[in-house]
């Protein structure tokens, strides 16, 4: 099945048509995926989707029931976790209990002299700001404390590539946004390439160069956060990455001036993309500009507020439409926002709403 | 009600088990008597504070000396310790794989391998090593085998040698080797073992760096549950070890029974005692420290 792909731009890490099977179950099905050097890459997806299986297929804990994983040159498929130049963070961590953080970092550390592996680890212990952190046990840490030793512990043997599951899941919500910025600038620093499982959009948009959004075990769409937040590929990428109105029609022909048209039941609208047969539109919250007269072009559409959520620096309102379906919309806050009962016109650039195809 | 509820406990210990110790305590620093009960002092209630001083004066340690001085009990002793010890360390050789192999299985038929590593139990532990004279014995199951099978000529002596011993310890006390082993290994995180071959460690380097380490509070209970009766052990030695095997259960059963002679026997009933005290404060400082590096 890989033989007959075509080789792609080289890569440091790459999965060609990767497959894995448990019973009837497939948890990854003919994936392919290819990491640059020095790239920042998250997997992204609900529990479920494949992408810790995907993380794990790389280290080596699982075996393929189809497809090869190579690095570099190397077809590493076959070979067993120790044997493989990558390293992984547990979620849990999974710190030595019964060994000192500075012999949790050296676990690794083979072959080296003694006083080369301790200045490896003093180095380490720097690098994640634990300095005289060494002769402590793991278990009298605190939760980021032993994630940066986790992390410390997965650098020390220089992988080419770094595999993080949920490295930030543990740490409650104020650590996690501190410790973002660190991983990232961290990884810039050394130039490791990182490939982080996540369940969040928000990490994965402030962390990633490129975001994989796993769907079913497979790869829905992989981009840069930008274009999978402006041109999801499917109703999945676009409902995941953030609040989304759907809006579903049918494409009669396409504008050669590059918009598209959709014939819904609120009546055309525009949209960049493209669809055949039936489309979607996918129009975020805050693209959609709110009046209380209807514009010169007629464009707009009349809608009623159902309900309006103060937010602080954004209102949050739910839009009852002509055809009785609920719009989501982002309007800044200001003193003529709109109240529950009145009538609204609706109006979006249509190069900022995007049409997609119906189905997948 | 909160308040009182540990002196249960530890009324149940002073009169089943300290009491007793002090009661053969007593009588091991006796003298034989052919009298009921058989041997001297007894205290005589009657009298007094003299009749605590005379009785106080009858004890000596007579018994003890003898003991050290006869090459009888000390052979006993050291062949008791020496086949306990042994059989421990097979018991650790053959229960680790067993407990490693339980505690990955899938996690629903882990409680049906539970059960029938207890199943034995419910046979009486006498009719079992019984069953294992029908095996060793030289016309038995295992000689049988061996020779319809062309391995061997002539029926093994296995039957009333310490080897018999060995296999019949082994036997019966395998599951208390596994359980707790069990207990500790179910329990532990596989992500661990996971990271050690991640970190470059072979299938060697992870069990040797962090399986075993974690194992060994469940080993080091396995270790005692099986040491400390095996000592004192005396069915298995009895009935499988012939009159070659000398261990301090069948010394201490002929002293008491065969010689009549209690103060004697007592006193070899306190070298058990004393014998196993040993390993029990090595597992206490054993667990201190783990407390202590658990910290």
């Amino acid at each position: 099945m890989a033989s007959t792909r075509a080789p792609g731009p080289a890569g440091l890490l790459t999965c060609a048509g990767l497959g894995k099977r448990f019973g009837a179950h497939a948890a990854v099905a003919d994936l392919d995926l290819t990491l640059q050097p020095g790239e920042f890459v998250c997997l992204l997806g609900p529990s479920g989707c494949g992408k810790s299986t995907l993380l794990r297929l790389i280290a080596g804990f699982e075996t393929p029931t189809s497809g090869t994983i190579r690095l570099g040159d190397t077809d590493i498929t076959a070979d067993p976790p120790h044997r493989r130049p990558v390293n992984m963070m547990f979620q849990s961590y999974a710190l030595f209990p019964h060994m000192s953080v500075a012999a949790n970092i050296a676990y690794g550390l083979t072959g080296l002299a003694r006083a080369a592996r301790q200045a490896r680890v003093d180095e380490l212990l720097r690098l994640v700001r634990l300095d005289g952190f060494g002769p402590r046990r793991p278990d009298t840490l605190s939760g980021g404390q032993r994630q940066r030793v986790a992390l410390a512990r997965a650098l020390a043997r220089a992988p080419k590539v770094l595999l993080l599951d949920e490295p930030l899941g543990a740490l409650d919500r104020a650590l996690r946004e501190e410790t973002q910025g660190e991983l990232r600038a961290l990884q810039r620093r050394l130039g490791t390439s990182f490939l982080v499982v996540t369940h969040d959009p928000g990490e994965a948009l402030a962390l990633a160069d490129r975001i994989g959004v796993m769907e079913g075990g497979r790869l829905a769409q992989i981009g840069d956060g930008a274009s999978l937040y402006e041109r999801p590929a499917n109703r999945f990428v676009a409902g995941l990455l953030g609040d989304v109105n759907l809006i579903p029609g049918r494409v009669p022909d396409r504008d050669p001036g590059g918009l598209s048209t959709l014939d819904t039941a609120l009546g055309p609208m525009r949209a960049r993309g493209a669809a055949d047969g039936e489309g979607v539109i996918a129009l975020r919250p805050e693209r959609i500009a709110l009046a209380r007269t209807p514009s010169g072009d007629g464009r707009a559409l009349p809608g009623q507020v159902v309900e309006t959520t103060y937010l602080g620096d954004r209102i949050r309102l739910r839009v009852r439409m002509a055809d009785g379906s609920l719009w989501r919309v982002s309007a800044p806050t200001g003193a003529d926002a709109p109240g529950v009962g009145e009538t609204v016109h609706l109006s979006y650039p249509p190069e900022r709403a995007w049409l997609m195809p119906a189905a997948g | 009600m909160k308040r009182w509820l540990p002196v249960l406990p530890a009324l149940w210990l002073a009169a089943f088990v300290l009491l007793p110790v002090i009661l053969t305590l007593k009588i091991s620093l006796s003298t034989p008597a052919t009298a009921q009960p058989p041997y001297l002092p007894v205290l005589d209630w009657s009298a007094g504070f003299e009749g605590w001083g005379s009785f106080l004066e009858a004890l000596d340690f007579a018994n003890f000396e003898t003991l050290a001085g006869d090459a009888l009990y000390r052979d006993a002793a050291l062949s008791s310790v020496t086949l306990a010890a042994v059989a421990t360390a097979i018991l650790a050789l053959i229960g680790t794989p067993i407990a490693h192999a339980m505690a990955r299985a899938p996690e629903r038929r882990q409680p049906l391998l539970v059960a029938l590593l207890i199943v034995p139990f419910w046979t009486s532990f006498l009719i079992r090593i019984y069953a294992w004279i029908a095996i060793l014995k030289p016309e038995g199951l295992l000689n049988a085998g061996l020779m319809r099978l062309g391995l061997i000529a002539q029926p093994l002596e296995i039957l009333n040698t310490q080897g018999a011993v060995l296999i019949g310890l082994t036997y019966a006390y395998l599951p208390f080797m596994v359980l707790p082993l069990y207990a500790v290994l179910a329990k532990r995180d596989p992500r661990l073992a996971e990271a050690a071959a991640d970190l470059g460690a072979g299938p060697a380097r992870v069990f040797w760096t962090v399986t075993l380490p974690l194992a060994r509070p469940g080993l080091v209970a396995g270790a005692l549950l099986c040491f400390v009766p095996m000592v004192g052990e005396f069915i298995i030695p009895d009935l499988l070890g012939g009159s070659d095997t000398l261990m301090l259960g069948r010394v201490l059963w002929s002293e008491f029974f065969s010689n009549r002679d209690w103060p004697l026997a007592s006193a070899v009933a306190i070298l058990v005692l004393v014998l196993v005290v040993g390993p029990l404060i090595l597992f206490r400082e054993d667990g201190a420290t783990a407390r202590e590096a658990g910290r």
